[in-house]
């Protein structure tokens, strides 16, 4: 269980505009006639994206009539699943995976590096900064670890000094390229691999 | 070692292109509309003859799993969901599935839509794999274009529907009924089984959940046919595994392999070796977080697949092997893993959601050598107290690692935590009353 707070500071009113409401009908036109409230999630998600990466109060009351269903249950989707943000995150949300397998190979590091560039705390925004950065829990990309994910990218093979310049472009608004930062393909063996060798560097 | 030519995921690392095209070129959706002539009992049958277990974790026989959808559709539909919720510490195959192999999963999706009488079929992505989730919607508008889903679906005369549906980063929608909340709308809190969800599942319609992994073999086994699957690997754990190899390996990776392969082999020929060499290794996690770890001794002869980790007393689970060299403190190790399940436990059962915040707390303290003596046998005890006493199989994942900790390394805690705090003359009264209380001399 975690802790989710609302910011303190909510906006007063929440619309979907045009290109959103047109990306929720379509959303809700998947799920049976009548069972409309399975969308609750990517409609929360379609929220996200249109303010600003975080999700006010008045969004859930929006989507909650949008829906047809009582605002406190789309209060506790929002607060049960960890990746709707609910108090503002910045244009960069930063989140470093920490778990056992990327923490063995040096996830603290990228956590320090994060302190030393960001901020001391998480999902903090200070001095004006366009980003923040938070420690999550294992992101599936194990092989490639450590990694983290900025906004939807993942920053794979990484290590505190590639993380510090990572940091540094964000900070310049500059959004860094995704994958490998050791430069391998994918998931396969670096310099390491014995199968499938007959499609390495085939000509697509 | 696995023959290419047996290898069911040729595209593992991207080397041909996951589009449809390329996909063809590779076999996929080459003679669909056959293999679904054949009817649904040949379908069936065929994949019970591979014997092809869950990939998910839990191993269960898919051909069995199929049978237990109603052989009539009543008045509620039916529906086939698959479970691409990967979020167990050390899993990243479905990834790899959902990006390079996406049409070997929307094949299969037809073939088990059509086996099980469904005509919708949702695929559940973890919200952090949206990019991912994205290249598998293109896969899908290239399959509906090309009408081999769809109305008619690849001639077949049945029709198919595909929808995906993200998660928001809750690992508990992995477990199955929890995943079915989610795609309701609701919280991801796992339901009480009984009824399960092959009767009564998605919308209170019958319903097939299968992970990723399985639906993506399935295709290959009916062209290949069940007998060549199962001929690779043993008796009841056949066929071939994407493994994960992550942690202090030199080069960390996926692999297909065959099953009942050798671990050293594995860690050894595949991932380069232990970083430090083989007598640098501490103990392999062998199946996920949820799965208790295996010290160096064992791993010289242990062979990886369901039924050999069991009598181990461990599990092939996901199979994504972690492994953890003594550069690493294991207690720290595990600590992690016990914070990673007090933060996932999705807080329905007291047990769970209280007893996953104790053992991380307890554990914490174990690695900075502040525990007591004696909390390490009510750290054992707190792991019992969870275990079996769950809806989900959560309290199992998060009470076997820490067991398995105590079973292999209770040595090593017990060197580190050396206070006791009990007075030796009052050894009778229990370990939690604050006995410096009752020192008379004080």
């Amino acid at each position: 269980m975690s802790l989710k707070r609302p910011a303190q500071d909510q906006p007063e009113i929440f619309e979907f505009n045009s290109s959103s409401l047109e990306a929720a009908k379509s959303i809700i036109s998947n799920y049976p006639k009548g069972k409309q409230q399975s969308a609750v999630m990517a409609l929360l998600y379609i929220a996200q994206r249109q303010n600003n990466n975080w999700i006010p109060l008045a969004a859930m009351k929006y989507i909650a009539k949008f829906l047809d269903m009582p605002y406190i249950k789309v209060y506790e989707v929002a607060t049960f699943y960890s990746m709707y943000n609910l108090s503002p995150v910045g244009d960069y949300f930063i989140q470093v995976c920490t778990t056992t397998p990327c923490m063995i190979r040096g996830a603290g590091k990228l956590v320090e590096a994060c302190k030393e560039k960001i901020s001391k705390n998480e999902r903090e925004l200070t001095n004006g900064k366009n980003c923040s950065w938070m420690e999550v829990e294992c992101l599936g990309a194990c092989v490639n670890a450590p990694m983290m994910q900025i906004n939807d990218d993942y920053y794979e093979d990484l290590d505190k000094e590639k993380t510090l310049k990572i940091l540094d472009k964000i900070l310049k608004g500059e959004t860094p390229k995704p994958g490998s930062y050791r430069g391998r393909v994918n998931n396969e063996p670096e310099n390491n691999r014995k199968t499938l060798m007959e499609f390495k560097n085939v000509e697509r | 070692m696995l023959k290419d030519k047996d290898r069911i995921f040729q595209n593992l690392y991207n080397d041909l292109g996951s589009d449809v095209s390329s996909s063809q070129k590779r076999g996929d959706w080459v003679n669909t509309k056959e293999i679904i002539n054949k009817g649904r009992d040949w379908v069936i049958n065929e994949i019970k003859d591979s014997q092809l277990r869950g990939r998910g974790g839990a191993g269960f026989p898919t051909g069995l799993k199929w049978s237990f959808a109603p052989k009539e559709v009543g008045s509620r539909p039916h529906y086939l969901v698959i479970n691409g919720d990967e979020s167990e510490p050390g899993t990243c195959k479905d990834r790899d599935i959902l990006r390079f192999e996406p049409h070997k999963l929307i094949e299969g999706c037809l073939i088990a839509s059509y086996a099980v009488q469904a005509h919708v079929c949702y695929i559940y992505i973890r919200g952090e794999y949206f990019i991912d989730g994205q290249k598998l919607q293109k896969a899908i508008d290239e399959a509906y274009e090309k009408n081999l889903i769809g109305k008619n679906a690849s001639g077949t005369g049945w029709d198919l529907d595909i929808y995906i549906h993200y998660g928001a980063g809750a690992y508990i929608c992995g477990e199955e009924t929890a995943l079915l909340e989610s795609i309701e709308g609701n919280k991801g809190q796992p339901r009480l089984k009984p009824p399960f969800p092959a009767l009564i599942g998605l919308y209170g319609c019958p319903t097939i959940i299968n992970n990723v992994e399985t639906i993506a073999v399935v295709p290959t086994i009916l062209r290949r046919g069940g007998k060549w699957f199962a001929s690779l690997g043993r008796e009841k754990n056949t066929g071939t595994k994407i493994f994960c190899i992550s942690g202090n390996v030199n080069n960390p990776c996926n692999v297909e392999e065959e099953m009942n392969i050798p671990l050293k082999e594995l860690i050894e020929v595949h991932a380069g070796g232990v970083i430090g060499g083989w007598d640098n290794l501490q103990a392999v996690i062998p199946g996920g977080s949820s799965m208790p770890l295996i010290p160096k001794d064992k791993c010289e002869s242990l062979t990886m697949d369901f039924d050999s980790l069991v009598a181990e007393k461990s599990g092939l689970g996901t199979a994504g092997i972690v492994v953890i060299n003594k550069d690493q403190d294991i207690i720290k190790c595990m600590a992690r893993i016990a914070r990673f399940y007090k933060h996932e436990s999705c807080g329905q059962c007291t047990p769970c959601r209280e007893g996953s915040g104790w053992m991380w707390r307890m554990l914490e303290r174990m690695a900075k050598g502040e525990a007591s003596k004696d909390e390490v046998d009510m750290l054992g005890d707190v792991t019992k107290q969870i275990e079996g006493h769950t809806i989900c199989a959560f309290g199992e994942g998060s009470s076997w690692p820490v067991q398995g900790l105590l079973r292999h390394f209770s040595e090593e805690i017990k060197k580190r935590n050396k206070f006791d705090p009990i007075i030796k003359k009052d050894k009778n009264i229990p370990y939690l009353v604050d006995q410096h209380l009752l020192d008379k001399n004080a």
